[in-house]
This record gives structure tokens, sequence and C-alpha cells, in this order.
């Protein structure tokens, strides 16, 4: 085989390798890409209970409850409108009232039902979409996202 | 004193970094020999300057000054010595600190062990890594300086983040750090073999061994990484494909990939213009993993809080630092000739195989990565991407390479037959059918890709003992023959089948993780049971108490299985008294089958006594670390051979001359 032979075999190799991670790709995000809504942007859209979702915002004071076995609801509120979650399972240990949360999950009726909720490492981490969504809502405190700043 | 001291070394260390960059670099191409000479006393110089910033920033810690800003930050009086060390590098400032530190280990080490280079290649090499370094030492200084002060100074610190006081996560930045900041030595190589326009085979000797170094530390940090989250956040999971992860993972790919093609330049005098483009391209990845960590861009399961104008810095590096370095391969690339010409079917053909599923598989995770990103700058809305879309894209290119990994060792250089390795491959085929075949009469539901996992795990493992048993002509000449030809197998070559078999062995591990792991959620009072894949959780009740520096509330939980008693587990929540932050740890038994895991979590006020437990069954987790522990293992013994320790290059030069 000439070296130009050689070349064209492999330069067809990557080709199709690469082709072969396109397609998977492009298949991929299509089922599995995550849309976040704040409960704002999620009041306004029609979500069919199949599709799988983000939501964010603040936890509000006073309104975690334990329903029933192992499972904790709470509202989120991007300071214009609330969403009711509800959680089955141990919370994050950085989990509080008053603070950013983000949770994955299906809407059901009206409720959120979370199958994960999102861990931080660190109390003063808020999510950027989560600081978007309270910007968007105009209830942005710049101090909010400062208060990190020194870490 | 001491911070001022630290931070007046660090000023000093980037002034010597800049000269260090610019002299020698002129000098080479000039041919002034004074100046070439420069890079020597500058690169140690430097390191030992940035090695008094670390010492002072420690020596801050140990003595608790909280009259300095990044101390009073991240820790305090109460926390154990071992967390007052490990968080110098547990918080931002820090953690670059370390960056320098071990960069400037890399480039002293160069100018220590490296005489034996050409001077010219040198002098570039640590002018590049030096270069580097100025952009860190003025990014610490006008972004992120550890010295700042803060007036007045309070009693005592804030303490450090109470997931980050853990033995795992204490060694596993350095770790993470040695790696990033090593493929920095193979990049410089890189650059400077561009600058020269040549590339050869002692080029690849001194390569190699650097390469292999970071790659086994970044190995190493992600492992640990891995392991920390697995039993620390106490979601029984070990790999989240999540933005932070992935910032790891890509530099590791292509790492991977960069040392075998650099064994091709070596052996075989080809792939050069490759191999070099890998090198730009892995440490370009180990930037981007740290922008990704520190910009907080993206929204991650690990983020830490985050600065905007930090991120901006570190974007416009990376801008210059992979828009240089493409460039000057675009314009100098051409010029590297390769002399070695090889077939498809070859042991070279193999290896690029390996390299284009390598960097396919790591331009899919950094497209994932980022689409996010894209999605939101086009206005698509907020997106995330996650493991399922990993899952279904990687784990099928990965299935191809890990078959060719086990026929590679079996071809030839330069030209070979599928069918005779093939053929010696039977036995490998055999463990694959039987252990499918296992798999599937066993778990009959189980999920596709677990038992594929658990299908190309046989084959590699057993395909690289078939090589081994080739390698000594097992059965076919004398026993005697055989040992003799075991004993003297290079130790490169032991590199490669520790690596290859721990390969198998974690590929099982994580298969039957992710296929086969329990998981039970409920309400417990004490003496109740629970039954999770077989195994009789029973929950004794909870005590509580004081640790150096939280309080915990501790409980007993025993297994049993077939109504005997295997172990006892106490999961643990832990709350920290300066920050009042709760903590989870996990309970863990490890069985060879697989681990006893069990968590702890909040009490529930509706039963008496209840508390809610998250109890798992995690399969053949161990394995995963052991397969690891191999291939670590393997990466030691091959840095061990004579060939390739550094410094060998001139050795055999110099027994090549007492020949002739």
């Amino acid at each position: 085989m000439k070296r130009k032979h050689k070349r064209l075999t492999f330069v067809a190799i990557a080709l199709a390798l690469l082709g072969a991670a396109a397609a998977l790709m492009l298949n991929a995000f299509e089922d599995n890409i995550v849309f976040f809504y704040s409960p704002t942007e999620l009041a306004t859209k029609q979500v069919t209970p199949k599709q799988r979702l983000r939501i964010g915002g603040l936890v509000v004071e006073d309104s975690i409850e334990k329903p029933g076995e192992a499972v904790t609801t709470f509202d989120v509120t991007d300071n214009t409108n609330i969403l009711k979650v509800s959680f089955m399972g141990i919370l994050p240990d950085l989990f509080r009232e008053g603070q950013g949360v983000v949770a994955e999950g299906h809407l059901i009726d009206g409720v959120f039902q979370a199958d994960e909720v999102l861990a931080k490492h660190d109390e003063n981490y808020m999510p950027p979409e989560v600081a978007e969504a309270l910007k968007k809502s105009g209830d942005w405190k710049e101090t909010d996202g400062k208060e990190g700043t020194a870490k | 004193m001491i911070a001022e001291l630290g931070h007046f070394a660090l000023i000093l260390g980037m002034f010597i970094a800049i000269t260090q960059s610019i002299i020698p670099m002129v000098g080479a191409h000039r041919g002034n020999q004074a100046w070439i000479d420069s890079c020597v006393p500058t690169a140690l110089v430097q390191f030992a300057l940035a090695m008094i910033a670390f010492a002072s920033l420690t020596y801050l810690y140990i003595v608790s000054d909280f009259s300095v800003l990044n101390v009073y930050q991240n820790s305090h009086t109460d926390k154990p010595m071992l967390y007052k060390i490990s968080g110098v590098w547990g918080n931002h400032e820090g953690s670059l600190l370390l960056w320098v530190v071990i960069l400037g280990a890399f480039g002293a080490a160069v100018a220590v062990m490296g005489r034996n280079l050409p001077p010219a290649l040198r002098a570039r090499v640590l002018s590049v890594q030096a270069m580097i370094a100025v952009g860190f030492y003025l990014f610490m200084l006008l972004t992120s300086n550890p010295f700042d002060r803060l007036i007045p100074a309070p009693l005592n610190g804030s303490d450090l983040n109470p997931l980050l006081q853990d033995p795992g996560l204490a060694f596993h930045p350095p770790m993470l750090y040695l790696g990033y900041v090593g493929f920095s030595m193979a990049f410089s190589f890189a650059i400077a073999a561009l600058i020269e326009g040549r590339v050869d085979a002692a080029w690849a000797r001194w390569v190699r061994p650097w390469t292999l170094a970071a790659w086994l530390f970044l190995t190493g940090g992600i492992v640990l990484g891995s392991w920390w989250a697995y039993y620390e956040l106490g979601w029984g999971g070990w790999w989240f494909w999540d933005p932070v992860e992935n910032a790891s993972f890509m530099p590791w790919l292509a790492g991977t990939a960069l040392l075998h093609s650099a064994t091709v330049v070596e052996k075989r005098d080809t792939l050069k213009g490759w191999t070099v483009l890998l090198a730009i391209v892995t440490f370009s990845l180990s930037l981007l993993g740290t922008f990704l960590v520190r910009s907080g861009v993206l929204t991650s399961v690990h983020a830490f809080a985050t600065d905007p104008a930090r991120g901006l810095y570190i974007l416009i590096m990376l801008i210059v630092v992979i828009g240089g370095s493409l460039a000057l391969f675009a314009w100098r690339g051409p010029q590297l000739k390769s002399t070695g010409v090889f077939r498809p079917i070859s042991r070279e053909g193999a290896l690029l195989f390996n390299n284009l599923v390598m960097t396919t598989a790591a331009a899919a995770v950094l497209l994932g990565t980022l689409y996010p990103l894209f999605i939101d700058a086009v206005g698509g809305g907020k997106i995330s991407v996650g493991p399922p879309f990993f899952n279904a894209v990687f784990l099928p290119l990965m299935i191809p390479m890990i078959m060719a990994m086990a026929v590679g060792p079996l071809l030839n250089w330069k030209r070979s037959d599928l069918k005779p390795a093939l053929t010696r491959l039977w036995a490998a085929f055999l463990a694959t059918t039987v252990i499918i075949g296992i798999t599937l009469y066993a778990y009959s539901d189980a999920p596709v890709f677990a038992v594929i996992g658990m299908g190309i795990a046989a084959w590699l493992g057993v395909g690289t003992l078939v090589e081994l048993a080739e390698r000594i002509k097992l059965f076919r000449v004398s026993g005697a023959e055989s040992v003799r030809r075991f004993l003297r197998i290079p130790r490169a070559t032991w590199g490669m089948t520790f690596a290859h078999f721990g390969m198998a062995v974690a590929i099982a591990g994580m298969s039957g993780a992710g296929g086969w792991k329990v998981e039970s959620i409920q309400v417990m009072s004490p003496g109740e049971s629970v039954l999770v894949s077989g195994y009789e959780y029973t929950f004794k009740g909870v005590t509580t108490g004081n640790g150096p520096n939280y309080s915990y509330t501790s409980s007993v939980f025993t297994v049993a299985k077939d109504g005997k008693e295997i172990a006892t587990l106490h999961p643990e929540k832990r709350t920290y008294n300066v920050s009042q932050r709760p903590t989870t740890e996990a309970a863990i038994h490890t069985l060879f089958t697989g681990d006893l895991y069990a968590v702890i979590g909040d009490r529930d006020p509706q039963v008496p006594g209840g508390y809610v437990t998250r109890l798992y069954f995690n399969p053949l987790v161990a394995w995963m670390w052991v397969g690891t522990i191999i291939m670590i293992l393997g990466s030691l013994i091959s840095l061990s051979d004579r060939r390739h320790r550094v410094g060998a290059p001139k050795r055999h030069r110099q027994q090549a001359a007492a020949m002739a």
C-alpha cells in the first residue's frame, strides 16, 4: 500500500469515527437534554408529565414539610411565582430554607416531583440559573452573589 | 511579616519567570551560550521563590494567623493539623499557588536532570514553562492574592468547608494538579520542538516519562475525587458526568492518547505532528479544566463559590495559550517529517486507532460539557446535559477501542496480520462468551451496557494475559525457558500489561456498579429491618457525641446474609461547630461482590425514634479502585524502566560511543 493510501485509510477511519460520534450525539441530544425553567417560566409553559425538567429558585422560608415516609415537600420561588416540589430521599446536606436550589424531575399535576436535588459543596454558591431567574424577576441583590467572591 | 515575605516572593518569582521566559528563548535563537545557560539558575530560583511563598502560606495556616484573609476564610484553631495544612490548597488562591509551585518543581527538574538535553532545546522548554508560570503569577497577583491582609484580625477563622475536611480530598487537589501541570512538560517540549522544527526519538524518550508521570497523577487524582464523592457525598454514586468531573476527564483521555502516540514516535519515528498536536491539546484541556472549575460558568454538583473576574482572566489566558500554540503548530507543524511507514493493520495502526477514538471521545465530552453554554449564548434557553447523554455517546465509542486494546499488543510493528492475532485470542473469545452467558442467565433483566461491559472486561483481561503468555511462549517452549523469558520482559512492557489488565478490572467494576446497584430509601425505627439485594440491614439506633470540631449523630446498622451477621455499619451525620454545616459520613463495608453502603438522614418527626435511611448494595465498586491501583502500579513499573528513566538517552549514547 502506498503512503498516500495508508493515510487515506486513517482519514477514512477518523471520519467514520467522527460520523458515528456525531450520530450518537445528535441522537442523544434529542432525548437527553434537560431544560431549566424558573417557576415563572414554568407557569407560562405547557409541559407534559413525561418531560424531564430542571427547576430552580429560592426555597421559601417555613415551607418544608414531611408529609410521608421519607418524603419532603417545599416551595421554590423566584419571588414572582411559587412552585411546590416533592422529593423522596435524603436531601443534600446544604439544603436550607431561603437558599438557592436546583432540582431535576417531572411536573405532575402542578407539583414538581423531583428525583434529584442538586447538592452544593459550598453554602455561598448560587447556581447560575437561579441567579439569573432571580435577576429576571428583578429581585437580585448584588450581595447575594458577592458573598461568594471571597472563596 | 511572613505574609509580606510570601507576597514579596511571589512578585519576585514573577519577575524571574519573565526573565526566564525571554532570555533563554532569545539566546537559543541567537546561539548565545550565556543566555542559553541562564535558563538553569532562573528556573531554580523561580522554584525556590514559589516554595518560599508556599511555605509562608503553610506557616500562616499552621499558626492560624487570621490577619490574613485567606487563612481567616478557610481555617480555624480547632481544626486538626492535617486539615490546617490541606486547607492551604483547599481554596482558590492556595490552589493556584500550588499550581505555580508544581510548575516550578517540574521546571527545576528539567533544569537539574536535563543536562544531557541539547542545551538549546532545554532553554526553549524552560522558557515556555516560564511563560505559563508568568500567566499564573499574574493571575494570582491581580485577582487572587493568597496573602491579602484582613485588618483588624478576627479572633478565629470561619473554618474550612467541612466537606473538604477529609483525607480523600486533602490529597485529591495536589494529585490532580500534578497531573494537569505535568502535561505542561509535554506541552513545553512540543512548543520547543515546533520552534526548532525537529522531533526525534530522543525527544520522545524525554516526553514519554513526563507524560506518563502526569498521567499517573491525573489518574490517581480523578480516582481519589471519585472515591471521595462515593463515600462522602452519600449518594452511592461515583461518577456523575458533571462538568467539573469532565474537566479532569478530558485531559485524561487526551493524555492517554498522547502516551500511546509518544511510544510510536520513540519506536518508529512517525506520527510526529500528531503527537505534538496531542501534547498541545492535552495541556489546553488541562487549562480548560481549571477554567471550568474556577469560573463557575456551568452549574455543577461540585461547584464552589466563584468569581466571574477570575473566569475572564483564565478565559483570556486560555485563548492566548491555545490560539498561540495552535497557530504555531499550523505554521511550523508541516516541517516535522516522519520517516517510518506502516500499514493500517500494525501496532502503529492499532495505537493510532486508540488515538482517534480517545480524541473523538474527548471531543464528545467537551461538546456535551460546553453545549449548555452555546445554547445559552444563542438564546436557546437554559439547558443541562446529563449522564444519559454522556452514557449514550461515550460508552458506544469505548467498545471498539477496548476490543482493539486486546488485539493491538499482539500485532507487529510496521505490518501485521489480523487473523493470527485473533486466532491467538481464542481464550479471550471463550471467556467473553462465558461471562456474557452467565450474566444473561443470572440477570435476564440486566441493562445491556452492563452485560457488554462485563463481556469486554473479560475480553480485555484475558486478552492481556494471552499477550503475556505469547511473550513468554508459554507451553510452546520448556518451562524454564518461559521463566527466563518472563524475567526478561522489559519493565515498560510490564507497565502496559498491568495498565491494560487494571483497566479490565476497572471496567468490570464500573459495569457492575452501574448495572446492578440496588437502592432503598425509607424511614426506619430502631429494631426494624430492610432487605436490600439479599442483605438484611437492621437499624439498631443512634448515639450522639462530639468530634474535634464537630458534633455527630452516629447510628448502628447490622447487616446479615441468610441469617448470619456479616457486618456492622456506623453511618454518621456531623454538624461542624463553626460553620454549622452538616455533612454525611456514609458507612461502607466492602465485600468481594460489592459494597454494603448505609447513610443516615434526618429524624422523621412522625415516627418515634425514626430516621430516614438510605441503604445500598453497590456491586463490584471495589474492583474499580483495585483496577485503578493496578493501572497506577503499571505506570510506576514502567517509569522505573531504565530505558525511560530520565537521563537515559545520555547513557545510551555513551554506551554506543564506548562500543564504537
